[in-house]
């Protein structure tokens, strides 16, 4: 019996880690279309894949013999993460125990054989959320700032970038890169720079905030002089780690990833502000990825009380630290909006109109569609259109067809 | 007002569910401890489908009587829907998050009727 005007129709009960990504985000699908900007440019700076899973095809790409042997031989061992990676177990605690699968595993049907699974599972996000591009970070690769062999983490990067370039980016023009930088081995970053600076899915370079040598030291210099006479952004993605003194004292996850990834990215914005990397590379475009937006407004205020009392210290620095701050970009994700006013104040302080690049970090457990940016009630139209893809065109030069 | 079918009382276990959808409004209906619940498959944190999360009974932490922590365990009472999108934790006899009472889910009522499972939208 159904006295309704329209039938009704049975949904799934639950969603798992078999879940199409699709009819997860099926939400978002519909509240695009309803809402009238699915023909919007958006532009997602931050989406990871797991390029743990294909690792056997990754170590592949290592041009060290004796690294590669290792590592096909710890494939055979039981257990624990692949071989060389150094992931850590509390990543793991991501999912919440299971209570979010999209974060547990993508373990959707894929039919299609023509192409590898991870084009696939991001076609499917790309689809769902209506995104015009995608920039792709790995995920456990995020963790190799700390890995106690700096030579492994340089071949790491290096196999891992030549594997993406060539096996995942070349096979949908919306899916675009910050390619990975081991700045332990300024050398080898250099190389990399050189190898893949002009390939066109390749958008500009990484350097993950889980590590601890100061972003400034002179041994970077020609890093950044490279990337800024290339005209290429460099990004600084943060990350979590549970294995410093400070992160030691806090016991559960919510603890330490709540302060873990932002931390990383106040130390090396702090370093890179005082140090005068701005004043000496003005023209390297930098962007500073998943910290969120709050830690923005305490940075800001905080740095320019110190400075005001000490510009000794800082002699490179003709302006105030928050007014070199507003000229970087910064990915909005996870936003903070449990207190819209602070939300909104953060938005004026880092200049958000010109600035903010939308992200969703999709398929991670606090992951940001892009309703939440079109939701945010203090925001004209042309501020949202700016932040969900507009600003990242320009940063980028994406060529839209739409 | 309107009432919908969801299906007939027999096919809901203990903790059991539907989702269903009626145009465009997309609703949970929940049998817990001999008693129904309905509430709309949408979160009140960023629009996520609720309904289709899982079923956990709350997480509780004991202390001791001097006010030492003993431990986490899963509460006797308190069954939770759990957002798949983002983990929000919602009861499913109240539609209330455990820590922040103005985070609610829309609620319906449910009527049985010979057998058969309604929700009044």
């Amino acid at each position: 019996m159904d006295s309704g005007v329209e039938q009704t129709r049975e949904l799934l009960n639950q969603i798992t880690i078999n879940t199409d990504t699709r009819d997860i985000l099926a939400h978002e699908t519909k509240f695009r279309i309803e809402n009238g900007f699915d023909d919007w440019t958006i532009v997602d700076v931050d989406a990871h894949h797991s390029e743990m899973s294909s690792w056997r095809e990754v170590v592949e790409y290592l041009d060290d013999p004796i690294l590669k042997h290792y590592a096909q031989e710890f494939q055979s061992r039981t257990g624990g993460a692949p071989g060389l990676s150094n992931a850590t177990p509390g990543l793991r605690y991501q999912d919440a125990g299971g209570r979010i699968p999209h974060q547990q595993k993508l373990a959707e049907d894929v039919d299609d054989k023509s192409v590898h699974r991870d084009v696939t599972l991001m076609r499917r996000s790309l689809d769902a959320m209506g995104l015009d591009f995608q920039v792709l970070f790995p995920g456990n690769l995020l963790q190799l700032g700390t890995h106690p062999q700096p030579r492994v983490e340089a071949q790491l990067a290096l196999a891992y970038n030549r594997w993406v370039c060539e096996r995942i980016l070349p096979a949908d023009d919306r899916v675009k890169t910050l390619l990975y930088l081991p700045i332990s081995e300024p050398d080898t970053c250099l190389k990399i720079i050189k190898e893949f600076g002009e390939n066109p899915n390749v958008m500009g370079f990484m350097i993950t905030a889980i590590r601890y040598k100061p972003v400034h030291h002179n041994q970077y210099i020609p890093i950044y002089k490279e990337l800024e006479e290339r005209g290429l952004p460099l990004a600084f993605h943060a990350g979590l780690t549970w294995g410093d003194d400070w992160m030691k004292q806090l016991d559960l996850f919510i603890s330490m990833h709540s302060v873990s990834f932002v931390l990383c990215n106040i130390v090396h914005m702090t370093n890179w502000i005082v140090h005068g990397m701005q004043e000496r590379f003005p023209k390297l475009p930098v962007i500073w990825i998943e910290s969120g937006l709050a830690w923005l407004a305490f940075l800001m205020q905080r740095l320019d009380s110190e400075y005001m009392m000490r510009p000794s210290e800082a002699p490179l620095l003709k302006k105030l630290p928050s007014e070199y701050m507003a000229d970087m970009y910064y990915t909005c994700q996870p936003i903070e909006t449990a207190n819209m006013g602070l939300t909104e104040e953060t938005f004026k302080a880092v200049k958000a109109e010109t600035q903010l690049l939308y992200a969703s970090d999709w398929p991670h457990w606090d992951f940001n569609p892009p309703s939440t940016i079109y939701n945010l009630p203090f925001l004209d139209e042309q501020a949202k259109r700016n932040i969900l893809g507009e600003n990242a065109v320009r940063l980028f030069n994406l060529d839209i067809k739409k | 007002m309107a009432d919908v079918y969801v299906g007939r009382e027999e096919e809901f276990e203990d903790r059991g569910r539907k989702v269903i959808a009626q145009g465009d409004l997309e609703i949970g209906v929940f049998f817990v401890d001999g008693e129904f619940f309905a509430y709309e498959n949408k979160c009140v944190h960023q629009g996520g489908p609720i309904c289709q999360g899982r079923i956990l009974n709350r997480v509780v932490e004991l202390l001791g009587e001097d006010k030492t922590s003993q431990g986490l365990t899963w509460s006797d009472e308190d069954v939770h829907i759990v957002c798949p999108w983002h983990g929000y934790e919602f009861n499913i006899k109240t539609g209330v998050h455990p820590g922040y009472k103005n985070a609610r889910l829309r609620k319906f009522d449910v009527k049985v009727l010979d057998g058969e499972v309604h929700v009044i939208i």
